[in-house]
């Protein structure tokens, strides 16, 4: 311990103490801080380059759900119309069918009706007519044959044997 | 998470921290041996006499190199006397300035006159002594120190150039580290580039596990400082230089008590209330405990400049030792077993010079952020 204390040299103990304080606020102002600064910017930069890259890639997987949804959606709706078009389709089909048939059938009875009253109109004008050309065939006839005796009870008897005859 | 990491983290730090200090425990009282036999072997031989035989040469050698030097000298031809190197500027404060070249000295040989003074550079501890135009030292009988007045010493010693190289070295890197981001947008390129990894290091895995996302930023210059500083100084006593400035007692000193002096100026109340007044624990034990923890404050601070001193220290003596040891052996078997050696320990000491400036830096973070820790229930609140 006393050759310790016996090698302690006073001078040499400034210059060390001098030299080396004057040394660290040197090199912090000339060297440690711009270095630390340049690494941390450095790491920084690394750090948020990859943070924006990770944020990138989020949006993008964002992006690539968005448009997924999107398009399915879009189909979900395609295929929805479709069921509707198709649906009202059909309606449309048996609705314009039944209304066909119902029409048919109306024009169908009036038809019916029409050709009845017509048939009945034919009737009875044909009835008049008969009537009128059986009264003037039997006026003639009875003209004729009241004309002379004998035919005329010739017609009377033809015409009972015919009456019972029908 | 934090607060369960953090005690198994520190018991790991712990571990790692005492491991070379019990590796080189022998290696240390060895070191201390081999000064003890040069400085009694000088002793005997008259305080100025040089030791002749190789042992006792590379003894010495290895004695000088771990102290600090009034001059840089690489090598040394003993035969004629030569030394290869540069002298530094001696600045002493001894009523008055004087400064002069070292190269007066010629090496410790001879005294050196400045405006009326005489100087003199002792052999045995390598500081410079006030004496006459003789150069007489005066030794105190028991101890062996010289008694001569030892003026105020603000020389440019080998360590202070060495510190101050390492400054220089470590503004320049950074700073164009710094540049290099701003021209090259945002991403370093050049010489620094091979540190950002260490700087990151030490925010990542030294300062923010230790002392929170919230306060790290503060302690941030001066461990990142400490760390370079420390490593950067290692490595240099590593080189064939020979320099060895984190060996020395007192820069290890100086760095130690910066720590000590952050820790407990940043201090918040609950760091204080920790060591007076214990909290959790029964009245009669808080009195006991204060002193204990209070001795802890300082006991902190001078493991660490324990630590890394006699871990660089011990390391510097191992290794020129074995490198010595190869003049010694001068057989070929002998020499190449100790290059060898010394090769391997020299990548041991690379390792330890990383691991020394971690553990250094590892620590004060430990310290700092104990001194700024938050109440656990208020932490607890913030979850």
């Amino acid at each position: 311990m006393e050759k310790l204390i016996n090698q302690f040299e006073f001078g040499l103990f400034f210059w060390q103490v001098l030299i080396f304080v004057g040394l660290i606020f040197l090199l912090k102002k000339f060297a440690w801080k711009p270095i630390l600064d340049a690494v941390n910017d450095r790491e920084q930069g690394i750090k948020d380059a990859l943070l924006s890259a990770e944020n990138a890639r989020k949006e993008m997987e964002n992006l690539q759900a968005d448009n997924q949804r999107i398009l399915n959606e879009a189909r979900a709706e395609r295929d929805a119309m479709l069921k509707e078009a198709r649906e009202m389709k059909e309606k449309m089909i048996t609705d314009s069918k039944n209304e066909a048939q119902a029409q048919g059938q109306k024009m169908i009875e009036q038809a019916k009706a029409a050709i009845e009253s017509e048939k009945n109109a034919a009737m009875a004008e044909l009835k008049s007519q008969v009537s009128t050309l059986s009264l003037s065939i039997a006026e003639k006839l009875l003209k004729e044959e009241l004309s002379n005796k004998e035919s005329q009870t010739k017609l009377v008897e033809k015409m009972l044997g015919d009456v019972k005859l029908n | 998470m934090v607060i369960s990491n953090k005690p198994l983290r520190f018991i790991l730090a712990a571990l790692v921290a005492c491991l070379p200090l019990m590796s080189f425990s022998n290696t240390e009282k060895d070191s201390a041996h081999v000064q003890t036999e040069v400085a009694h072997e000088a002793t005997s031989e008259g305080s100025h006499a040089e030791p002749t035989d190789v042992k006792s040469k590379i003894k010495a050698f290895i004695g000088h190199h771990v102290l600090d030097s009034h001059d840089f000298t690489l090598t040394q031809d003993d035969e004629t006397g030569k030394y290869y190197g540069f002298p530094l500027p001696v600045i002493l404060w001894d009523n008055g300035l004087h400064i002069f070249s070292s190269s007066k000295f010629h090496h410790g040989h001879e005294v050196a006159e400045s405006n009326g003074n005489f100087y003199v550079i002792n052999h045995h501890d390598g500081k410079i002594y006030r004496t006459d135009a003789k150069g007489t030292i005066t030794e105190d009988e028991k101890t062996g120190h010289p008694t001569n007045v030892r003026p105020l010493d603000f020389s440019i010693t080998k360590t202070v150039l060495s510190i101050m190289v390492a400054a220089l070295l470590m503004f320049w890197l950074f700073t164009s580290l710094a540049k290099s981001y701003a021209k090259n947008g945002g991403i370093s390129s050049g010489v620094g580039r091979f540190f950002e990894p260490l700087v990151l290091f030490i925010r990542d895995d030294v300062a923010i596990p230790n002392i929170g996302e919230k306060h790290y930023k503060k302690y941030m210059s001066y461990l990142l400082t400490i760390f370079f500083f420390v490593l950067f100084l290692n490595i240099f006593g590593l080189t064939p230089l020979g320099i060895n400035a984190t060996g020395n007692f007192t820069v290890t000193f100086a760095l130690a008590i910066l720590t000590f002096l952050i820790t407990n100026f940043s201090a918040n109340k609950n760091y204080w209330g920790h060591i007076f007044w214990m909290p959790g624990v029964p009245k009669p034990m808080r009195i006991i405990l204060a002193p204990i923890e209070l001795l802890g404050v300082f006991i902190k601070p001078f493991s660490l400049m324990i630590r890394l001193y006699a871990n660089i220290f011990a390391g510097h003596i191992v290794l020129m030792s074995i490198i010595g040891l190869m003049f010694i052996f001068k057989s070929w078997i002998g020499s190449t077993l100790s290059f060898g050696l010394s090769f391997v320990l020299s990548i041991l000491e690379i390792l330890v010079a990383f691991l020394q400036a971690y553990i250094f830096t590892m620590l004060s973070a430990l310290y700092f952020g104990s001194a700024v820790e938050e109440h656990h229930h208020e932490e607890e609140g913030h979850h």
